[in-house]
C-alpha cells in the first residue's frame, strides 16, 4: 500500500508532532498511538482522552420530510427525538443485514445529522442516494454528504465535563446523547455527548479549517486535568471492554442487528422501514446465533478475531467465532466479542477458545465487559 | 532512538544474544518491544526443548497482536524466565536486563558468527 493514497486528516501533521504512530485505517492514515496503548487507556478511565475522529462521516438531511425519508430508511424511531437530541441506531438492507452502525442527531426541528463509519462513508451514501432516487424521489428534503469538510475530535473520560465547561460552559450541562450547536472562533461547530469508550464524553464536529485550534484549546483546557491525546489502539481497547460493536467485525452485512443484540436500537412499532421483516421475525422466533462478550478464566494469550469458539459440553462442538479479541487493560485478562450458536449466549455459560491448537476456557459474559466500581 | 548495546549480538527478526561460556542468553531488542508495546503475553519454549536456529520458538503478544520470536541460533533451552509469565512488561521495561526470555547450551559456535554486530543491526533498524 502507498502511502500516498491513505488519506489524512486535519489533523494529520498534529499527530505527527505528537509522536503519534501512524497506521492504516479504513483508507486513512491515523495514530494508532502516541505513548502506550495501554497507558492512554488508563488515562481514558481515569482522567481524559482526545481523540481524532476526523475520519468518520457526516451526512446532513433537511427538509419538511426528511424525518419520514430517515425513518424509512433508518431502524430506530427518529419520532422518539426533540431537537437537540440523538440516538443510536442503524442501516439496514431489505433482508435486515447491516450496512452501518451510526449516531442519528436532530439538530433542529426539520434538520438531521447522521454520523457514520469512515470504512462505509462511500457504501452509505450510495445506498441512502439509490432510495432517495427510487422510491423516494417526490419526499421534500435535501441530503449533503459533508464528510469532506467537517473533522471531528472525541473528548473521553471522568474529567471530560470539565474540560469541555472551560470551553463552552454551556455544553457541560447537556444530558447523554444531546447535541448543541454553538461557535469556535466564528465558526459554528456540534457537540454532543456521546462516545465511543463507555466513559462519559463529549464529540466535537468542526469545520476542517478550525479543528487545530479547537485541538490545541482542548488541550490547554485539559492540561491541568490529566488529558492525553489517545489513538485508534485505546479506542479499541476501551470500546471492546465497553461491549460496543465494530463495523466489520461484530457487523456486516450478512449479520442482523437482532443477532448482533442490537434490538433496542430497531423500533419494531414503526410500519415501514427497511429490514423489517427480518427484524420483526427475529425478535419474536430467536436467531440461530447471537452476539456475546466473553472473558478468558484462565491464563491463556488474549483471544483475537477469527479464533474459534467451542462449547465446554462433552462433545466439545465448534460453536462460533471470535470477532474481537484483546487483553483488557482494565481488567488485566484477555477478553472479546464474538458469535456464538444462541443456546450458549446466556451469560455464565462456559465456552473454550482455541488459541494456536490448544484450547483455553471462557465464559460469556453481559456486556458491558468492564463497569467501573461504583 | 532505541538501545542497542554494543555487548550483545542480534538477529535480523530482533532477538539479541549474550554469550556466558557455553551458554547464550536471548531476549528481545529495544527496538521490538517498541514496536510491540504493552506485551501482555509471552509465550517461551519448554526446558529441554532443541532448537534449530531460525526455529519460531514462542509469540509474544502485545494488546494489539501476535508475534512470533525465532531461535537465533541452535541448542538446548535449559533455563526460561518464569517472572515474564506473571509480568510480561519487564521486557519492555529492562529488555537487556530483567526481561530476558531463556538460554540455551548452543552446539554450533560457528553460528554466533553469523549474528549480526551491534553496529549491523543498528543499520537494520535505522532503515
Amino acid at each position: 500500500m502507498e502511502e500516498s493514497t491513505l488519506k489524512r486528516t486535519p489533523l494529520y501533521n498534529t499527530h505527527l508532532a505528537l509522536g503519534g504512530r501512524m497506521v492504516e485505517f479504513g483508507g486513512w492514515d491515523m495514530p494508532v498511538l502516541y505513548t502506550s496503548i495501554v497507558k492512554e487507556h488508563h488515562s481514558v478511565r481515569n482522567a481524559a482522552g482526545l481523540f481524532d475522529i476526523s475520519h468518520m462521516g457526516e451526512f446532513l438531511f433537511e427538509g419538511r420530510e426528511a424525518k419520514k425519508f430517515l425513518n424509512i430508511i433508518l431502524t430506530n424511531d427518529l419520532s422518539k427525538l426533540d431537537p437537540g437530541q440523538g440516538h443510536y441506531s442503524l442501516l439496514c438492507q431489505d433482508n435486515g443485514g447491516v450496512i452501518d452502525d451510526l449516531y442519528a442527531y436532530r439538530l433542529s426541528e426539520d434538520r438531521y445529522l447522521l454520523i457514520v463509519n469512515a470504512s462505509r462513508i462511500e457504501v452509505d451514501w450510495m445506498w441512502i442516494r439509490s432510495q432517495r432516487n427510487s422510491k423516494y424521489k417526490s419526499l421534500q428534503l435535501e441530503m449533503t454528504d459533508i464528510s469532506k469538510n467537517y473533522a471531528a475530535m472525541a473528548l473521553q473520560g471522568p474529567n471530560s465535563v470539565e474540560i469541555i465547561s472551560k470551553l463552552f460552559p454551556q455544553s457541560a450541562t447537556i444530558q447523554k446523547n444531546d447535541i448543541l450547536e454553538t461557535n469556535f472562533e466564528n465558526e459554528s461547530i456540534w457537540i454532543s455527548r456521546t462516545g465511543y469508550t463507555g466513559e462519559d464524553g463529549f464529540e466535537l464536529i468542526t469545520p476542517n479549517i478550525q479543528a487545530v485550534g479547537l485541538w490545541k484549546e482542548v488541550f490547554k483546557a485539559g492540561e491541568s486535568l490529566g488529558l492525553a491525546p489517545a489513538g485508534l489502539g485505546a479506542r479499541d481497547t476501551l470500546r471492546t471492554e465497553a461491549g460496543y460493536s465494530l463495523y466489520g467485525h461484530e457487523l456486516n452485512s450478512e449479520t442482523t442487528p437482532i443477532e448482533a443484540g442490537l434490538g433496542w436500537a430497531v423500533a419494531d412499532h414503526k410500519i415501514n422501514f427497511i429490514g423489517r421483516d427480518t427484524c420483526i421475525a427475529q425478535k419474536q422466533d430467536g436467531t440461530s446465533r447471537r452476539c456475546i462478550g466473553f472473558k478468558m478464566t484462565g491464563k491463556s494469550a488474549p483471544p483475537r478475531e477469527n479464533y474459534t469458539i467451542f462449547n465446554s459440553c462433552e462433545d466439545k462442538r465448534e460453536i462460533g467465532q471470535v470477532t474481537s479479541g484483546t487483553q483488557s487493560p482494565s481488567l488485566g485478562f484477555g477478553i472479546g466479542l464474538g458469535y456464538v450458536e444462541s443456546q450458549y449466549a446466556k451469560s455464565g455459560t462456559p465456552i473454550e477458545i482455541e488459541i494456536r491448537n490448544n484450547r483455553f476456557p471462557a465464559e460469556v459474559v453481559k456486556r458491558p465487559i468492564f463497569r467501573k466500581p461504583d | 532512538m532505541s538501545d542497542i548495546p554494543t555487548d550483545l549480538k542480534y538477529a535480523s527478526s530482533h532477538e539479541w544474544v549474550r554469550i556466558e561460556g557455553d551458554t547464550a542468553i536471548i531476549g528481545i531488542s529495544d527496538h521490538a518491544q517498541q514496536e510491540l508495546t504493552d506485551l501482555a503475553f509471552i509465550e517461551l519454549p519448554e526446558v529441554g526443548l532443541d532448537l534449530t536456529a531460525g526455529d519460531s520458538c514462542g509469540v509474544v503478544e502485545s494488546v494489539k497482536t501476535a508475534s512470533e520470536i525465532y531461535a537465533p541460533i541452535s541448542g538446548e533451552v535449559i533455563e526460561i524466565n518464569d517472572a515474564l509469565q506473571t509480568e510480561p512488561g519487564l521486557a519492555n521495561e529492562d529488555p537487556y536486563g530483567e526481561g530476558w526470555f531463556y538460554k540455551i547450551r548452543f552446539d554450533i559456535p560457528g553460528e554466533i558468527e553469523e549474528l549480526l554486530s551491534p553496529e549491523e543491526y543498528t543499520d537494520q533498524v535505522n532503515i
